[in-house]
């Protein structure tokens, strides 16, 4: 069962743009897409710890500000050839309210 | 475990080759579920990368190593896989091909894809055993079983195909014998020097050349067992490969009464003459020319599937061709025409002593031709050049000392990129070995210096090796895979290039990102981090004062008005006009050091002071201190006007001439705040001993006696390149108004991420002068227009972010979260 807390209004995160939770693994970084949709991953890219939440935010990608890797948000995949993983966290929206849980999906693998 | 039965429409490839499969490959990306395919191939393997037998003979590689698509990737997209079937006709009529084996399968769309086939002469004793092509795997597997009890082998044609077999050949231990027509070797793609030059090298490798020979008889009864010449002259030989050249393979076209001619005669969306059949790769015929390599097979097949996916916008105009012979240790490059005639001009280079060798063909200052043996590294250049129809007059003095002669850093000066040995580093940047960058090319069949860059990370960063990294490319797949820059799409969210882009802005009126990709037909729904701040740019350029900056389209250093360093914190570096400070300024700059705990301040290259190690969620606090004691940003971090740099002058300087401070102060309270599409610097020196570095800027500055000399176009860094001298003038307010419309003529003309320096090359310094110096309306209204946006550019990013609660927000975290 997830346990969802509440972080924010969803215009405080702007379009295409991210703001940063301090978590107790360190940071998040909360992403809203082009379509609305937030995503939460791990504040920390897989190849060099770039912080994702500088990052170009695409499609229901970012890309990386250190070195263009490309994290697919769902999934906090690096984009291929380059190969990594990120922790996501769930997230949902309520009457535009976003909340987040802390049970990460997926560990950090990188180089 | 076809999936097939809702897609509606059939679509049918003849020839399991590289075109076909790239095309399908192409067609998948744009309209996966459109056709049910399904791949006829006549030989019994899955899709592999043909260029690469010449390594599998020479030993370098094996079989498994050059496949490209084996059987899961045909499964996994539904596409149905005959191999060993050959198709032996097409009944147009019914719409129907029929196999070898007698099967007949229907179509609605037919792509021909056959490739070549190898010429043999037909020598009398041409069917023996032991006589072959090279053109596949069975040809290769025969050649290295007659390598394991067999010593002597001949090779029939000294072009690309027969040296890379020859060299092959030798390397399994034979001794081998290149027979060869002509009196020079690859007289198609070298000239008579450069081949007396390859044939020297080759012949102190080990190889036999007879030239000016013609083969008569093929010797043996139930083996071949020599060749005779017409001279009477008989060489041993157990093995006979012919290399004397490819034909198309047009036999179905001419059996079904398709229009062909060498190859199958196609348009430029490679419709053949049946409104239903296609055909690309080396059996297809467009405007005149069949061709016999890779290259132009990945642009046709990028336009077939963009046809056969009902799309239709895209058309192929032909390829231009390079060629690099794949033998290891031998640095040898040609592209176009490389002979001349009355109509041209050459200009070469002969240090045989060296091993170097280079000749340049021109046209009315065009390039036509190259070629170039031992120093190769300027090969990707010249044909950037040449297909690009670049006027070279203006850099005709050291064109032949190649683009890097002037001291470029980060590749160890290194020019011969096959002669390197493999632990050989290419790029400083990322510690990346020439071993590295073949192993990438070969495993993961790799074509484009996109790909290898991603895969290797090889001349991704600052790019001073990507002459190296391309010929590496070139020596291992055998020519040269880019594309030309001014066809090269903005990225591949679109097939438009820049200039298509920017000139749709302003034709269409385009006034935002979503409505600029939403008319000129993005491929995705909000482009990525290549086109996104390439179209801010754009608009913000075209439209000064309507356009509103969209700051998530925006690289992080821009967007937080500092340069992340590589522990995530940010520089702050406030502007020091013309280098000038006061000790009120430093002393706000040594509070904020002490205040925020900054734990570096340097005096940077650019005459001012970096506090290095802020925290992003101190930025508005920094800046509002230095704000306060009179300082703005001084976008140390953007594609903008960056410092204007100064010397001591006449003020000080017992040796000046004008007041150099004063008019640096002047430049920089005019061009401070402007975007542009790479960074941009500007010097101003007091006189000709230069202190300021004017001729290492974007523009600068030599004051003389009589007036002030303009320099543009100049970098340091990576590939230090000295100004070109735009012209002289005589006031200081001449001056300002040049800066301007130079500054607005790279703004409005050169593409984003361009430097200066290229850009101009590129449009050659004659055509910036015809602009803005002996146009002297054309430059007042360039300086207008530079003045206009100007006057909405020129606010302080650090207030408007501290002091607009939205924007500060940006740099205050959402919320924390106690442990769960
Ligand atoms: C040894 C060697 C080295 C080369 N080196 C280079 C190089 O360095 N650089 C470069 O650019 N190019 C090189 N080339 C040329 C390059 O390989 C070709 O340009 C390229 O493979 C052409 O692709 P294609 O799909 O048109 O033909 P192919 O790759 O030949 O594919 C055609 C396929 O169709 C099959 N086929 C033909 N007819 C039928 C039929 N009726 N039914 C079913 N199947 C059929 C054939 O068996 C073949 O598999 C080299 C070629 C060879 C042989
Ligand atoms: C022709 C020989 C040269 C002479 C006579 C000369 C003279 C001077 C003088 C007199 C100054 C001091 C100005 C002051 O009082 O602060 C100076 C400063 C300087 N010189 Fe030179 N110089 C020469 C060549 C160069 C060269 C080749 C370079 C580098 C490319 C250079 C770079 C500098 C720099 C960076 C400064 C400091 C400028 C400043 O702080 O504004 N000089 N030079
Ligand atoms: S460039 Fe000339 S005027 Fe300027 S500091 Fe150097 S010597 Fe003096």
């Amino acid at each position: 069962m997830s346990n969802w807390i509440e972080i924010g209004h969803l215009n405080d995160i702007p379009r295409q743009g991210s703001r940063i939770v301090e978590g107790p693994d360190g940071n998040i970084a909360v992403i809203r897409t082009q379509d609305d949709s937030v995503f939460a991953i791990h504040d920390s890219c897989p190849h060099k710890q770039g912080p994702l939440s500088q990052g170009i935010v695409f499609g229901h990608k970012v890309a990386c500000p250190l070195h263009n890797w490309a994290i697919d948000l769902g999934t906090g995949q690096a984009q291929a050839p380059d190969e990594g993983n990120v922790a996501c966290y769930p997230t949902k929206i309520e009457n535009d309210v976003v909340f987040l849980s802390l049970d990460k999906v997926g560990e950090k693998t990188g180089p | 475990m076809s999936k097939v039965s809702h897609k509606a429409k059939k679509l049918i490839v003849v020839g399991n080759g590289m075109a076909g499969m790239h095309a399908v490959e192409e067609l998948l990306d744009l309209a996966p579920d459109l056709y049910e395919i399904t791949v006829f191939g006549a030989e019994p393997h899955g899709n592999y990368n043909r260029i690469l037998l010449s390594l599998v003979l020479s030993g370098e590689k094996k079989i498994e190593d050059i496949m490209i698509n084996g059987r899961a990737w045909y499964d996994e997209h539904g596409i149905t896989l005959h191999t060993d079937t050959k198709i032996v006709q097409i009944e147009r009529g019914s719409k129907r091909v029929i196999t070898d084996d007698g099967q007949a399968f229907e179509y609605d769309r037919l792509l021909l894809a056959t490739g070549s086939d190898p010429v043999i002469l037909p020598l009398p004793g041409h069917d023996l055993p032991g006589v072959i092509g090279f053109r596949d795997i069975h040809d290769v597997d025969t050649m290295i079983k007659a390598t394991q009890d067999h010593k002597h082998a001949v090779v029939i044609g000294g072009g690309l195909l027969g040296l890379e077999a020859a060299n092959g050949l030798m390397k399994q231990g034979m001794d081998v014998t290149v027979v060869h027509l002509m009196d020079t070797l690859m007289e198609r793609q070298l000239d008579v020097t450069a081949g007396k030059m390859l044939q020297a090298n080759l012949e102190s490798r080990g190889l036999k050349f007879v030239l000016s020979a013609q083969s008569e008889t093929i010797l043996g009864t139930d083996r071949v067992t020599g060749l005779r010449l017409a001279d009477g002259t008989e060489i041993p030989a157990d093995i006979l490969v012919m290399a004397v050249g490819i034909r198309p393979s047009t036999e179905l076209a001419a059996d079904c009464r398709l229009h062909f001619e060498r190859g199958i005669v196609v348009d430029d969306s490679l419709l053949t003459f049946d409104p239903s059949i296609y055909a690309i790769g080396e059996c297809a015929q467009h405007r005149g020319t069949a061709y016999g390599l890779v290259a132009p097979l990945f642009e046709q097949g990028r336009v077939v599937a963009n046809h056969l996916a009902e799309l239709g916008f895209i058309t192929y105009k032909g390829s231009m061709t390079s060629t690099k012979l794949k033998v290891t240790g031998i640095d040898l490059f040609s592209a176009g025409d490389f002979i001349g005639d009355d109509t041209t001009e050459d200009i070469v280079f002969n240090d045989p002593g060296n091993g170097s060798y280079k000749k340049l063909v021109l046209k009315d200052g065009i390039i036509q031709g190259a070629v170039l043996y031992g120093d190769t590294v300027d090969g990707a250049w010249y044909f950037q050049l040449m297909r690009d129809q670049t006027d070279t007059k203006d850099i005709r003095s050291h064109l032949l000392f190649g683009q890097s002669h002037l001291g470029d850093s980060g590749h160890g000066g290194e020019n011969a990129a096959a002669a390197l040995p493999d632990d050989a580093e290419i790029c400083g940047c990322n510690g990346v070995c020439k071993g590295d960058v073949v192993k990438a090319i070969t495993e993961h069949n790799l074509f484009t210096l996109d790909e290898v860059r991603a895969h290797t990370k090889a001349s991704s960063s600052c790019g001073s090796c990507t002459g190296l990294v391309e010929q590496i490319m070139a020596s291992t797949l055998g020519s040269d895979f880019s594309k030309s820059e001014k066809e090269k799409p903005v990225c591949g969210c679109t097939a438009l290039t820049h200039e298509d882009v920017r000139a749709a802005i302003i034709k269409e009126d385009l006034k935002d990102i979503p409505t600029t990709m939403r008319f000129l037909n993005w491929q995705t729904e909000d482009g990525c981090p290549t086109c996104r701040p390439a179209l801010n740019y754009y608009l913000l350029c075209a439209w000064p004062g309507e356009y509103i900056d969209d700051a998530q389209a925006r690289f992080i250093n821009e967007r937080a008005h500092g340069n992340i360093q590589k522990d995530g914190t940010y520089s702050v570096v406030p502007r020091m006009w013309g280098g000038i400070t006061t000790p009120k300024e430093l002393r706000a700059i040594a509070d904020v050091a002490d205040k925020f705990k900054i734990p570096t301040v340097k005096v940077t290259g650019g005459q001012r002071i970096d506090l290095f190690g802020v925290a992003k969620s101190d930025l508005p606090a920094v800046w509002k201190d230095l704000n306060d004691a009179g300082m703005v940003s001084g976008h140390a971090y953007g594609k903008s006007l960056r410092t204007v740099k100064t010397c001591a002058g006449q003020q000080w300087c017992r040796f000046g001439t004008q007041d150099s401070i004063k008019l640096g102060i002047a430049l920089e309270r005019m061009t401070w705040g402007s975007w542009t599409p790479h960074k941009y610097k500007i010097a101003v020196s007091g006189c000709p001993r230069n202190c300021a570095e004017a001729t290492i800027k974007d523009f600068g500055v030599v004051a003389v006696d009589s007036g002030f000399e303009l320099h543009i176009a100049g970098n340091g860094g990576i590939k230090v390149r000295v100004t070109d001298l735009l012209c002289k003038v005589e006031s200081e307010s001449e001056v300002m108004e040049y800066a301007g419309a130079f500054m607005q003529l790279y703004r409005e003309q050169a593409r984003y991420l361009d430097r200066t320096a290229p850009w101009v090359e590129r449009v050659g310094l004659t055509y910036v002068q015809e602009q803005m110096v002996n146009d002297e309306a054309n430059r007042k209204a360039l300086y207008e227009r530079f003045l206009h946006s100007q006057t909405f550019s020129q606010s302080d990013p650090w207030k408007e972010n501290y002091s607009d609660p939205k924007k500060r927000a940006e740099f205050e975290t959402l919320t924390t979260l106690g442990q769960s």
